[in-house]
């Protein structure tokens, strides 16, 4: 077994998400289906102003939580990336100015509940508990990596924490998601709910079509979250579909769908935990619309300046920053000092370079790894291939 | 004579076809106004314009229907499979569709689509962005697969291609996109589907592979050479319809053959080669045609470099032929 | 979905008519322009279809053919294509039987290709019903349903690149708008504003599958909003509806205005092939709730009104199919298989010589006795 698995977890100081009180009845929820789905919730607007009565839901507990979350995730991929550069790690990819749609989603969502990720959702998976060292040790593909370095950095796998495990192509986790909650439907105790998440890109596949068909033909416990963040690497949402919000695409299968702000994060906690709940209760699946922007670049491998107006990203880096908005939230209210922001930030990073230095110089994973999992037991050919390989190499 | 890699090689050839023929068009996800992921149709959206140089949405399926739809109605389209390992998605339209067309309508229907897309491993790319899945579609009869190992055919392979009638998947080893580079010529010339190049000439051992892995036995030739064994390098190029000429003549010659590919060994396409040889070598052969190939498991990422076939595996294979 | 929904259906605020039950103009629609010519030509269309459909099936049930579909019921959805020039493409679906006549496919050539005999325009490569036309602009029919829809976009997006007023006219069954290729021929066309027509025959089953198990959505029109185009739900019984709302997707499509989705609401009277026994899975009293709805018979009622219909005239129509049917037949039925060696033709432009050496093979084998009728 890869040390990895017998590690004790790094981010003990991550706790599974503190359970919400019952928030206030928002108005937007009770509009007809096409005024959701073309409309915009928020709570937060982007000066941070807000109605007391529609935050009361958000105590200084879970307020600081989803803070930490989306500055963990901001933090740590401005580690990673540098690493990149450094040619430490063969690739990476950040969620800047995303950090509040994958935490926020993430958040609503249970210890026994499903998270099957798109390719921006590392971040929630290590806010809902994924083990640190673990994450860090996929990054590098080494002997500690629980997957034993089968594929490219960011494709975590944590089955205690119901994050399942992710392939590089675009939208097949979709039918997968709406099948484990199909599983939860026929098998599961009704507790259970499954949350599966795509790019604005995502839904311009076919299995983004069949997943949703099925989702509510099945009435299935899923809760399917896009975050458009209005780029697919240098396709924008224009090039992508027609339609006037990606929501709206919900109703060809007679899904509620809805739409809020994705830098929002009281926004984006609101309508998932309405979806959440929904699920859970039995009444269905949710199409649920964050409208948010890829402020960096696609991957480390991309350059956007090639094809987008920086001018633009430059107005979501600064003005819509969803770590701002909430910083400013947590400001107004007195639960976060400048002392405190200083405070987390040093113990983030701490931990991210321990993990790092802890995880860079591990070996890779052994050879006779390589045929291991191809099924449960290799066939005789793959013994073959191995004892071939390791002649060569001895 | 102006040196060329890869990419600016198939860019080269794009261009000038679409220079030539109005009707064709390029599309793909990415490949306008940011010229594709690896650059190779960079330049064609200012050239041509948007309305031949298509961003498409992120669908392959409908990318591949679409092309379809558009060699039907008589243009000649050029899809772009961002990488071959998202091909499957479009897998229904290759093989049940642009494969079949011409056929099932009888011969009224022909569907000259040539779809371009990296295959092959070797850039840390893992499960998927790795894969070499040519065998599939050698397997699917109507659809030509060509996969060239350097600028120079890549030009002349991919001119050909847009030149004939048959729907062909025109596969560009992306590990040596950049690495591959050598003369080609600006003007217009093509080089011959179906036929395979010897490309170093030895009495002893046939080599045979193409794509990145023709670099290999190359380098596994001239280690070879260093020991005093003489290889014959082939490159086959075209996989579907392959040049059987050249590979039985050369192993008829000597006795001895090796096949290399990086996709996995079972059933894979060394198996046709290797049968067909023996159909027509059989009185010739000394030994055994040994197989050099990627593992019968998934692309991994961390041990690329094991799994990947290289030199000094191919000159095991080549000693055990000697030995036999 | 029970007889009684069925009649809900019809009554839906949303579902464009012209005609009622019996024929008759319901007050204040719009009537679409069709010439008493072109209504003549109609009703000889739809009474085409139906007649060959029953003559097919009844041989089919004989042990002449190997397959069949029929399309009793949905034979005024198959004229979607009224509107359509001679220049414009047609991605049809395997029961569209109306707009193959229409375009002027003969009984001869339909026949032909049922028998896959030697003078099939196909060559024999596929089973009954998947028609091919190039001639009409008649894209060769798939068994794989929906792969159809992104191509019809292709020739679309080829005819705006290309700079025409063409359109591109798709068919399609409502169970084929769970496909994954439905949705990404969709995206395409709204992304393209190409001048694609996507025409979904709502016939109320997939073989077994009823509507409701096909989606959630309020209807299949609706799944149009997704994509950023206009979806429209008719009447599929009522030709003079499907005629209307045919004629302004075309006119939209031409006028460089983009793609349309139309829902026919129609219903599949019999089984999905003669391989099916609905009585399996449906109540009888289904189908027996759509019989006052025949578009036939609503066609006829309106043209008895314009005193544009005799007995006479339908006598003529059915003899004349009924005659063409029987000469054909025989002949379709004597005319051999093709030839062996065209096996291997197009698979490539050129055969290559791996097929010519198949090729030579095959014929050194004695041959095998041809277990098809027409050999
Ligand atoms: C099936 C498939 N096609 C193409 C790709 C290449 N690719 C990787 S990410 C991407 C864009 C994804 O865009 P989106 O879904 O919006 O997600 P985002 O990157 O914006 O989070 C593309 C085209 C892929 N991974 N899978
Ligand atoms: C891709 C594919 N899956 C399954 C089938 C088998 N099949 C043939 S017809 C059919 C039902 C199609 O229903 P619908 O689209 O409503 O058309 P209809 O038959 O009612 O005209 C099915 C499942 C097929 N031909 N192709
Ligand atoms: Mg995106
Ligand atoms: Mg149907």
């Amino acid at each position: 077994m890869p040390d990895g698995q017998s590690e004790k977890t790094e981010n003990e100081a991550m706790p599974m998400p503190p359970q919400a009180p019952t928030g206030p009845a928002f108005a937007y929820f009770d509009q007809d289906e096409e005024a959701k789905a073309l409309g915009l919730f928020e709570i937060l607007s982007e000066d941070s102003s807000y109605d007391p009565a529609n935050t009361a839901r958000f105590d200084k507990a879970l307020s600081l939580d989803l803070y930490r979350g989306m500055l963990l995730t901001r933090l740590m991929d401005k580690q990673f990336m540098a690493l990149q550069r450094q040619g430490v790690l063969g690739f990476y990819a950040e969620t800047l100015g995303q950090e509040a749609a994958g935490i926020g989603s993430a958040a609503a969502l249970s210890s026994q509940d499903w998270l099957v990720p798109a390719l921006r959702e590392h971040g929630a998976g290590l806010y809902r508990g994924m083990d640190f060292g673990n994450f860090v040790a996929q990054l590098f593909g080494n002997a500690n990596d629980v997957t034993r370095g089968r594929q490219m950095p960011l494709h975590p796998s944590d089955p205690a924490t119901r994050y399942v495990n992710m392939s590089s192509c675009i939208a097949t986790q979709l039918p997968h998601a709406m099948g484990i909650a199909m599983g939860i439907q026929i098998a599961g105790d009704g507790s259970e709910v499954c949350m599966g998440y795509m790019g604005d890109g995502a839904t311009s596949e076919a299995e983004f079509h069949v997943a949703m068909n099925f989702a509510g033909v099945r009435k299935a416990p899923v809760v399917m979250v896009c975050q458009n963040n209005q780029w697919a690497i240098s396709t924008p949402g224009t090039g992508q579909t027609a339609s006037e919000t990606i929501a709206v695409k919900g109703l060809g299968y007679g899904i509620e769908s809805l739409r809020a702000d994705g830098n929002d994060i009281l926004a984006v906690y609101e309508v998932s935990k309405y979806a959440v709940e929904k699920a859970r209760r039995g009444d269905g699946p949710t199409f649920i619309e964050l409208l948010t922007y890829r402020v960096s670049a696609h991957t480390s491998s991309d350059d956007p300046s090639r094809y987008r107006d920086e001018s633009v990203t430059k107005v979501w880096r600064t003005k819509r920053d969803p770590l701002v908005r909430m910083r400013v939230f947590l400001e107004k209210n007195g639960w976060l000092s400048e002392a405190d922001f200083e405070a987390m930030v040093t113990q983030i990073e701490a931990m991210v370079r321990k993990s790092v230095e802890k995880q860079r110089d591990v070996t890779m994973p052994p050879l006779s790894s390589l045929i291991q999992d191809v099924f449960q037991t290799p066939w005789w050919r793959l013994e073959e291939q191995l004892a071939t390989l390791e002649a060569i190499v001895d | 004579m102006p040196t060329m890699n890869i990419i600016q090689a198939v860019n080269n050839a794009l261009r000038i076809q679409m220079a030539l023929e109005p009707k064709s068009i390029v599309l793909g996800e990415d490949v306008g106004k940011f010229g594709g992921v690896f650059r190779a149709t960079s330049g064609l959206y200012d050239e041509f314009g948007e309305e031949r140089v298509i961003d498409t949405p992120l669908a392959e399926a409908g990318i591949i229907g679409a092309a379809i739809g558009m060699a039907v109605y008589g243009m000649r389209p050029i899809p772009e499979i961002q990488f071959s390992d998202f091909i499957f998605p479009a897998f229904d339209q290759i093989v049940n569709e642009l494969a079949k067309f011409r056929y099932r309508s009888g011969g009224q229907y022909p569907c000259p689509v040539v779809i371009r897309t990296p295959v092959g491993g070797g850039i840390r790319g893992g499960h998927y962005h790795s894969q070499s899945p040519e065998a599939l579609f050698v397997h699917t009869p109507g659809i030509k697969v060509v996969i060239p190992s350097n600028p120079y055919d890549a030009k002349g392979l991919l001119l050909s291609c847009l030149r004939q009638d048959d729907p062909v998947l025109f596969m560009e080893p992306k590990k040596i996109y950049r690495a591959s580079r050598g003369d080609v010529p600006e003007n217009d010339y093509t080089v011959e589907l179906g036929k395979a190049k010897v490309t170093r000439e030895g009495d002893q051992v046939t080599l045979i592979a193409y794509g990145a892995m023709l670099h290999v036995i190359e380098e596994a030739a001239a280690k070879a050479a260093e020991i005093g064994i003489s290889c014959e390098v082939i490159d086959l190029r075209t996989l579907m319809p392959f040049d059987i000429e050249t590979i039985t003549e050369s192993v008829t010659k000597n006795g001895r053959a090796v096949m290399v590919h990086e996709a996995p060994q079972t059933c894979g396409y060394g198996a046709e080669i290797c049968s067909s040889l023996y159909e027509r070598c059989m009185a010739h052969l000394e030994a055994p045609i040994g197989r050099v190939c990627g593992f019968d498991t998934p692309f991994p990422y961390s041990l690329e470099h094991e799994y990947m076939p290289n030199a000094a595996r191919v000159l095991g294979a080549i000693r055990k032929t000697l030995e036999w | 979905m029970s007889a009684v929904e069925v009649a809900a259906v019809q009554t839906d605020d949303d579902l464009r008519r012209v005609l009622d039950d019996d024929g008759k103009v319901i007050s204040g629609v719009t009537v679409p322009e069709v010439s008493d010519e072109e209504l003549h030509h109609l009703f000889d269309t739809m009474l085409m279809v139906r007649i060959v459909d029953e003559r097919m099936m009844r041989i089919q049930r004989q042990g002449k053919l190997g397959f069949y579909m029929k399309s009793l019921g949905e034979e005024a959805t198959h004229l979607s294509v009224f509107p359509l020039r001679q220049d414009d493409w047609i991605y049809p679906s395997y029961r569209e039987q109306g707009a193959w006549f229409w375009r002027g496919y003969t009984i001869e050539q339909f026949l032909n290709q049922l028998f896959g005999n030697c003078k099939d325009a196909t060559k024999g490569r596929q089973m009954p019903v998947h028609h091919s036309a190039n001639w009409l602009n008649m894209v060769s029919i798939s068994s794989p349903v929906g792969t159809q829809i992104p191509q019809a976009v292709g020739t679309a997006m080829g005819m705006k690149a290309s700079g025409t007023d063409q359109v591109a006219m798709t068919f399609f069954g409502e169970g084929t708008s769970s496909t994954g290729e439905f949705h990404v021929g969709m995206n395409f066309a709204g992304v393209s504003k190409a001048p694609a027509i996507f025409v979904i025959r709502n016939n109320g089953w997939a073989i077994s599958t009823g509507t409701e198990k096909q989606t959630a959505a309020k209807s299949f029109a609706s799944k149009a909003i997704g994509y950023g185009m206009p979806g429209v739900r008719v009447d599929g019984n009522d030709i003079l509806a499907v005629i209307q709302v045919a004629n302004d997707a075309v006119a939209r499509a031409r006028a460089g205005e983009g793609p349309t989705l139309i829902e026919c609401v129609t219903y599949r009277v019999e089984g999905h092939s003669s391989s099916d026994d609905p009585s399996v899975y449906r109540n009888p009293a289904e189908p027996e709730a759509w019989g006052p709805r025949d578009p036939l018979n609503r066609l006829r009622g309106y043209m008895k009104n314009k005193r544009l219909w005799t007995e006479g005239m339908e006598k003529e129509i059915s003899d004349r199919c009924n005659d063409e049917i029987s000469k054909y037949m025989a002949l379709a039925e004597a005319h051999g298989a093709p030839e062996v060696e065209s096996m291997f033709d197009d698979v490539y432009q050129d055969l290559p010589w791996h097929l010519k050496e198949q090729k030579e093979y095959l014929l050194s084998q004695a041959r095998t006795k041809n277990p098809h009728l027409h050999n």
